[in-house]
């Protein structure tokens, strides 16, 4: 219980080196704002570890305009009304750029905050970087000038899934089941509607939404789902929801295919090991066994950079972020971010997935996605695990940047620049 | 049926486990009036001591040790806590309990962090017991029900077969008596207490790793373990065993039905679209509304039966 203790005030005293880093005058600010506590509170530490290395890697360089880059951590419970005062907390100190990418209900109220407050002050403007939040709203009828995505949306995502499973000729009957607020309720949407108009034939055998972060059996849940016969589940869930959901799947001996958007997230391989292979489907930007050389230098530079967490290198989201940002800041010679946010617009970058570009219209970015299967590694095709689980993910398909563009509603007003 | 059948045994190994929780409560609430806000965190510090002892030595022991160390807290806390601030009343003792659950649970914190740990089931018990029709049935829901059923016997037997347990039950109606008699009450009180916070100590260590253990895990049950006393009627061992099965049964096999009002409408050929006045709230299903039934339920059962199902106290 003492080595607890050691590790734990160690923990602490790593997350206080964190946010006071290189405590300068003159530093860069991006306050990274997160459930840092609560029931995603790992999903938290593990985008908080992967801003840390993005903002190492440009500060190893000489920082950018001469400055290094502060990564402050807020902790924001996952609640939209916590993540509002937070934001009220970083505007008081003064930071102008800030990242969140968990919680797509927090990321509508961060969004309606951020615009509120740039409106009104607009020499203190701030930018929003979003690494995960994926409600298609964000960047359509909710859309905000000052807000940049780096993963792709729900509707883009489901449209690469919804392909690929429309090839799975046996499948019969699908059962959808997600978290009960605005992220889930679009996968739901955009599951019905793109799986009724690419494959009408296959049934939808049930469709769930349940409250966020607060189941901790689904073994009611899984009964459900075989009662109702399904031979695919497709589900949005994400950190416990989605680990527990497949630990309750395994015990009760579920032989449905799971297509999922984070199975492949912080905790969930390791409950489902063995049971998993073949079975359990992934759709994201990015993973570990796309392949090259580059992607190689990520995943060993991560492990090497912390050596003791079992996540791996995961947000690529994260380092397009802080790439754009930096090269933003550089090309306008300026940290003010209506500069910074008019220079990222349409700006490129060669990511490891390839080239992308970031969307004017919407500030979406384009990239590929992937879909993949977890498999056993066999050192070839599969040569990366996950969590150091001897099970990766091996890809199924590969769609390109431009056939990932889907129309958009998005109208916001650009400042004068 | 094979859905009825799987749901009702899970339904069980939740009720029974729900029925661990708040036993002790009620036994505590019974013989001190007083309301232990801090129950929960005695659940949670049980996981928690639990996944710590199974790090260091196994699970086997940690069945043991965890409960007793939990017990040695609870008795620690009634004697120099409880007992300190009662001269005061009450609310002192309630505003008591309400802080030492913050107290465990900053605590939690600062010792094994924020995030959930990693508190697993034991390999041996990690298989499935046995099927019905083709659903497979782990054998640790079947060991956690195990744990629990042998635990409801043995406070049956101990309650009403042992000295103790009849010193017990007359402090709890006479404790003036009892004390004149000889018997140290207070220090029955102590052991009731620490017998209540062992209790929800191995709840914790079955339950922790069935679910998951982190320091969310005390307020997501504890409110849960409030509905059951007060719904099976304050006091009531009886009443906390059939109230906590009947819970379990409610949020297990709520979750199966996706009828809502809309559904009824339908029924009686009343037409509705989105844009009717209050479909968002027509069309919530059972379901989904399944985590609130239990607080109706509570509400329900205080306005037509404010004793609850088998409690003796008015009000």
């Amino acid at each position: 219980m003492l080595g607890q203790v050691i590790r734990a005030s160690a923990i602490g005293a790593a997350l206080f080196a964190l946010g006071q880093g290189v405590a300068h005058a003159q530093s860069i600010k991006i306050a990274y704002l997160e459930g840092l506590s609560g029931p995603f509170a790992n999903v938290g530490e593990v985008g908080l570890r992967h801003l840390q290395y993005a903002a190492d890697r440009v500060n190893a360089k000489g920082g950018v305009l001469g400055q290094k880059i502060e990564v402050v951590p807020f902790d924001t419970k996952t609640s939209p009304q916590e993540a509002q005062l937070v934001f009220k907390q970083l505007v008081d100190q003064g930071i102008r750029y800030m990242m969140q990418g968990n919680g797509s209900a927090v990321a509508i109220a961060l969004t309606e905050a951020l615009a509120k407050h740039n409106s009104r002050e607009p020499e203190k403007t701030v930018l929003y970087m979003n690494y995960g939040a994926v409600d298609p709203s964000l960047t359509n009828d909710k859309c905000n000038f000052y807000h940049f995505r780096f993963d792709a949306d729900v509707d883009m995502k489901m449209a690469a899934l919804t392909t690929y499973m429309a090839q799975q000729k046996d499948m019969k009957k699908v059962y959808l089941i997600n978290q009960d607020y605005a992220f889930g309720q679009s996968v739901a949407k955009a599951a019905r509607k793109m799986l009724g108009e690419k494959r009408p034939d296959i049934q939808i055998v049930g469709d769930d939404l349940h409250p966020l972060g607060k189941i901790k059996d689904f073994a009611p849940y899984v009964a459900k789902i075989k009662a109702s016969g399904a031979d695919a589940v497709i589900s949005g869930n994400w950190g416990n929801d989605i680990a527990l959901l497949i630990k309750a799947a395994k015990d009760a001996g579920l032989h449905a295919k799971f297509y999922t958007y984070y199975a492949g997230g912080l905790g969930t391989p390791p409950v489902i090991g063995e049971a998993g292979v073949g079975n359990l489907k992934q759709v994201t930007v990015f993973h570990s066994n796309i392949g090259g050389a580059n992607t190689a230098a990520e995943v060993d530079g991560y492990r090497k950079r912390f050596p003791d967490s079992k996540d791996d290198f995961y947000w690529t989201s994260i380092m397009a972020a802080v790439d754009m940002l930096t090269r933003a800041m550089e090309q306008t010679k300026s940290a003010d971010p209506t500069k910074v946010a008019l220079a990222m617009e349409n700006m490129k970058v060669n990511q490891v997935t390839g080239e992308a570009y970031m969307r004017p219209e919407n500030h979406q970015l384009i990239q590929p996605i992937y879909v993949s299967t977890f498999s056993k590694t066999d050192g070839k095709e599969v040569k990366y695990d996950v969590e150091r689980t001897g099970f990766g993910f091996k890809s199924d398909a590969r769609i390109e940047a431009k056939e990932t563009v889907l129309p958009t509603t998005c109208k916001f007003q650009r400042p004068k620049g | 049926m094979e859905f009825f059948l799987v749901t009702l045994l899970n339904s069980l190994s939740y009720g029974l486990l729900l029925f661990m929780l708040s036993s002790g409560l009620t036994l505590i609430f019974s013989m001190m009036g007083v309301l232990n806000f801090a129950h929960a965190s005695f659940y949670m510090l049980g996981a928690y001591f639990a996944f710590q002892t199974s790090q260091l030595i196994g699970f086997w022991p940690a069945l043991i040790v965890a409960p007793a160390a939990v017990a040695a807290l609870g008795a620690l806390t009634e004697r120099y806590g409880l007992r300190t601030v009662h001269k005061y009343g009450h609310v002192a003792e309630l505003l008591f309990t309400f802080g030492l659950a913050y107290i465990i649970e900053e605590i939690v914190h600062l010792i094994w962090g924020r995030a959930p740990v990693e508190y697993k089931i034991p390999a041996v018990l990690d298989f499935s017991a046995f099927s019905i029709y083709s659903t497979q049935y782990p054998a640790y829901r079947v060991f956690m029900m195990l744990v629990s059923v042998g635990m409801l016997i043995a406070l049956y037997l101990a309650l009403t077969r042992t000295r103790i347990g009849l010193i017990i039950q007359a402090s709890l109606t006479h404790p003036d008596m009892v004390e004149a008699l000889g018997h140290n009450v207070p220090r029955v009180f102590m052991t009731v207490f620490a017998g209540g916070a062992a209790l929800a100590g191995l709840a914790g260590v079955i339950g922790g790793n069935a679910f998951v253990t982190e320091p969310g895990m005390a307020a997501s049950v504890g409110t849960i373990v409030f509905v059951v006393v007060v719904f099976g009627g304050m006091g009531s061992l009886a009443g906390a065993f059939v109230a906590s099965l009947i819970i379990g049964a409610v949020q297990t096999f709520s979750v199966g039905f996706d009828y809502s009002l809309l559904t009824i409408f339908n029924q009686f050929g009343i037409q509705t679209n989105p844009e009717s006045g209050w479909y968002d709230l027509w069309k919530v299903t059972i379901a989904q509304a399944g985590p609130v039934l239990p607080y109706v339920l509570m509400v329900l059962m205080l306005i037509f039966r404010p004793k609850g199902l088998m409690g003796t106290r008015e009000g």
